[in-house]
């Protein structure tokens, strides 16, 4: 795999021999393990070891509290605090999958914005970025179910407004809002059905994890200058990687270590700082919490929904040249849409042939206004729906389409890169000296 | 760049309208919560723990005062006797169970007396809402700017909002559609439909311990925090374990990995 030269297993043994004709799995785990990985990746390269952390400690947890937990209307609610209280280790449990939710997100926006720094995304590595895309748009899903599950308040009402959204697709809309819910209003059949696919996605999730594993081994990783390992020869392609064990194995589980210390904290010391008073009371239909709030790693996409009301400009533009087919709510299901899809399409958007943001003096600014506009954004998503954040959001949602529809294309157009070093080994060498080239200095090379 | 500047310039126009029809959504949105004080709670922050006899003091208040319109459904009564709760003796839990709750025994259909397996009673007499999680389903602190640093260093607020409100009774009174509200400070909107529940020296303790309404206030507080969160001892402990042991890990791990990396990397260059 990767395309670049390097040691592959060859069975000694009789036993290793006679199971490799049959099933070479050994030959398999051991160049998935082995891989040449650039030498230089940095830090920002550890969060997909964080993330695949995440899959298998939300898998774990997630199933032992699905042996405790009932899927009813009528139950589900006690049977969390049955959880809290009488299951041994149970609150444990349900605090580390609750805050596991958010660790998972953290992580994949760290991974996510990485990649579009380091331009992870272009050529050869565009099948790489659309998995992930489908990973992400998983998770959400997830996500969204597992929130409804503790049937709180917040449940209840999220879930109602989060598939009310399928209900503005022009004629189609009800029937499917009303399909998904399994029928009129949330209610038992919906909460069945989501927890029902809030077991199975992590699954789908899992399998699409190896798939974007398969398509990164067989281009190989990216890394932070963006030039490409050479691959002339096993000895060349050496001077430019190490094998992933040790190397990457243990600097990548040392940094999950570091990230886990803080996690453990939170779920120890301040487990409901993330999650909402609100689901602390049961399900309501009669009664509408003051305020409806998505998690916070929903919130920069819900200030996207929010920010199109009938007042804009666009929205109006929309709906005239549709006959009032796009109203101001589809427009803001397709815009909260739409920043995905605009996001999984940066490969085909940014036009620059150099990949890493390192050797691009302009887009380093666009990027970094980027970072900020999507934190802003989820600051204005839990904000209340009125002024000034209705008009925030509006400039941070045409900026982030703005960022991926206009900067980018035109970026790779009129922006002239900067020097970039010729072999990854030149870049390393750059940052940590030539190996055994330490003796003009006592201190030791970090 | 140009195209850059034009689009921004459209998108700023499309904004205009929402400028202008500001101010009225923004008067609407306004704030009506109450002002909730900072009680000091022994089990705040990392190294808090439950005051055994501020819960126990907690619970004689809720027996004795709170029972009669809330209930507790969600709570087992023999956890009065976990550590890191109340921890009465088994044979007080069982007398407690008994002598003040009567449950409704499907198997004999009829009510008998309460036993240590049985939970708390919900209570529906007077449309009070169930007190299990009351101390987590309310934030007392907020912001500043919905930014949550508050409740990250008070911490999310709920006993200090129960405390609040407890003792935030100003002794105006109003009546509307037939109903009787009383003013309150904590309360949002400020008017609240529970009459005042405690005053000064109502409830005597065994130990003597002061009762008036703001000691009471903060004892029912701490014991409603307990019930809504009777692991949170054993949540700390395992959180000082895991933190400790993760560190020592991360240390490892560290040394591990510069050591691996050692031959493959020189003097570092200066730039």
């Amino acid at each position: 795999m990767s395309g670049i030269p390097h040691d592959h297993y060859e069975p000694k043994t009789g036993a290793e021999k006679w199971l490799d004709k049959r099933l070479p799995i050994v030959g398999l785990v051991y160049d998935t393990i082995m891989i040449p990985t650039p030498k230089n990746l940095n830090w920002w390269w550890i969060w997909g070891i964080v993330l695949a952390f995440c899959l298998v400690l939300q898998i774990v947890t997630g199933i032992v509290l699905a042996m405790h937990y009932t899927p009813h209307v009528d139950l589900a609610f006690a049977s969390i605090e049955h959880i809290m209280r009488d299951v041994n280790g149970g609150h444990m449990l349900r605090y580390l999958h609750a805050n596991g939710g958010s660790l998972f997100f953290t992580a994949v926006y760290i991974h996510l914005f990485r990649g579009l720094f380091y331009g992870s995304y272009k050529a050869p590595r565009e099948v790489t970025w659309i998995i992930g895309m489908l990973i992400y748009l998983c998770m959400m899903g997830t996500a969204f179910m597992g929130y409804v599950l503790p049937w709180g308040q917040m449940s209840f009402w999220g879930a109602t407004v989060i598939t009310g959204l399928f209900g503005a697709i022009p004629f189609v809309g009800e029937a499917l809002q009303t399909w998904l819910l399994g029928g009129p209003a949330v209610d038992n059949a919906t909460l069945n059905r989501f927890f029902s696919l809030h077991y199975l996605l992590p699954f789908v999730i899992a399998a699409l994890v190896v798939v974007h594993i398969w398509a990164f081994h067989t281009t190989g990783n990216g890394n932070p200058t963006g030039v490409d390992v050479r691959k002339g020869s096993k000895a060349e392609a050496e001077k430019d990687t190490l094998p992933f064990w040790p190397y990457f194995v243990i600097k990548d589980l040392f940094a999950l270590a570091v990230i886990l210390v803080v996690f453990w904290a939170v779920v120890g010391f301040m487990p409901n700082y993330l999650g909402h008073p609100d689901n602390y009371i049961e399900a309501n239909p009669m009664v509408t919490p003051a305020h409806i709030v998505p998690e916070w790693y929903f919130l920069p996409f819900y200030a996207i929904l929010r920010a199109f009301t009938s007042e804009v400009w666009v929205v109006q533009f929309a709906s005239f040249v549709t006959g009032g087919i796009i109203d101001a709510k589809f427009f803001g299901v397709l815009a909260m849409f739409g920043a995905i899809i605009v996001m999984a399409l940066a490969p085909w958007l940014d036009t620059s042939s150099v990949r890493s943001g390192r050797y691009r003096p302009m887009f380093k600014w666009w990027f970094y206004l980027l970072v900020i506009d999507f934190v802003v954004l989820m600051w204005l998503g839990s904000m209340p729906a009125a002024e000034p954040y209705a008009s925030f959001s509006l400039i941070a949602s045409a900026y982030w389409f703005g960022y991926f529809l206009i900067i980018l294309p035109l970026l790779g157009v009129i922006e002239k890169p900067s020097a970039m070093p010729a072999t990854i080994e030149d870049d390393f060498e750059a940052h940590y000296g030539k190996p055994g080239d330490a003796s003009a200095d006592a201190t030791p090379a970090e | 760049m140009f195209k850059t500047l034009a689009i921004g310039a459209a998108f700023s126009l499309a904004l205009a309208p929402v400028v202008f029809l500001a101010p009225t959504a923004a008067l609407a949105a306004g704030g009506s919560g109450g002002h909730v004080e900072d009680f000091a709670f022994s089990f705040e922050g990392p190294f808090g723990t439950y005051d055994q006899n501020q819960l126990q003091r907690g619970l004689q208040i809720y027996t004795e005062v709170c029972a009669s319109c809330h209930g507790l459904k969600q709570v087992p009564i023999r956890s009065l006797g976990d550590e890191g709760g109340p921890h009465l003796p088994e044979d007080q839990v069982r007398a407690y169970a008994a002598e003040n709750f009567e449950v409704f025994d499907a198997e004999l259909d009829d009510f008998r007396p309460a036993k240590p397996v049985d939970k708390f009673p919900a209570n529906t007499n007077a449309g009070a809402p169930d007190l299990s999680m009351m101390a987590k389903a309310r934030a007392g602190f907020h912001g500043p700017y919905g930014l949550g640093i508050n409740q990250m260093f008070k911490g999310m607020g709920g006993p200090e909002y129960i405390a609040s409100v407890l003792s935030g009774y100003t002794g105006e009174e109003k009546e509307e559609a037939g109903t009787t509200f009383y003013e309150n400070t904590a309360f949002p909107g400020g008017w609240i439909s529970m009459a005042p529940p405690l005053f000064d020296e109502q409830v005597e303790f065994a130990d003597g311990h002061g009762n008036d309404v703001h000691h009471m206030a903060q004892d029912a507080a701490a014991f409603l925090m307990w019930a809504a969160e009777p692991k949170m001892m054993a949540r700390k402990q395992a959180g000082f374990v895991g933190v400790l042991m993760l560190t020592i890990l991360s240390v490892l791990l560290y040394l591990t990995n510069k050591k691996i990396w050692a031959p493959h990397k020189g003097k570092k260059v200066k730039h």
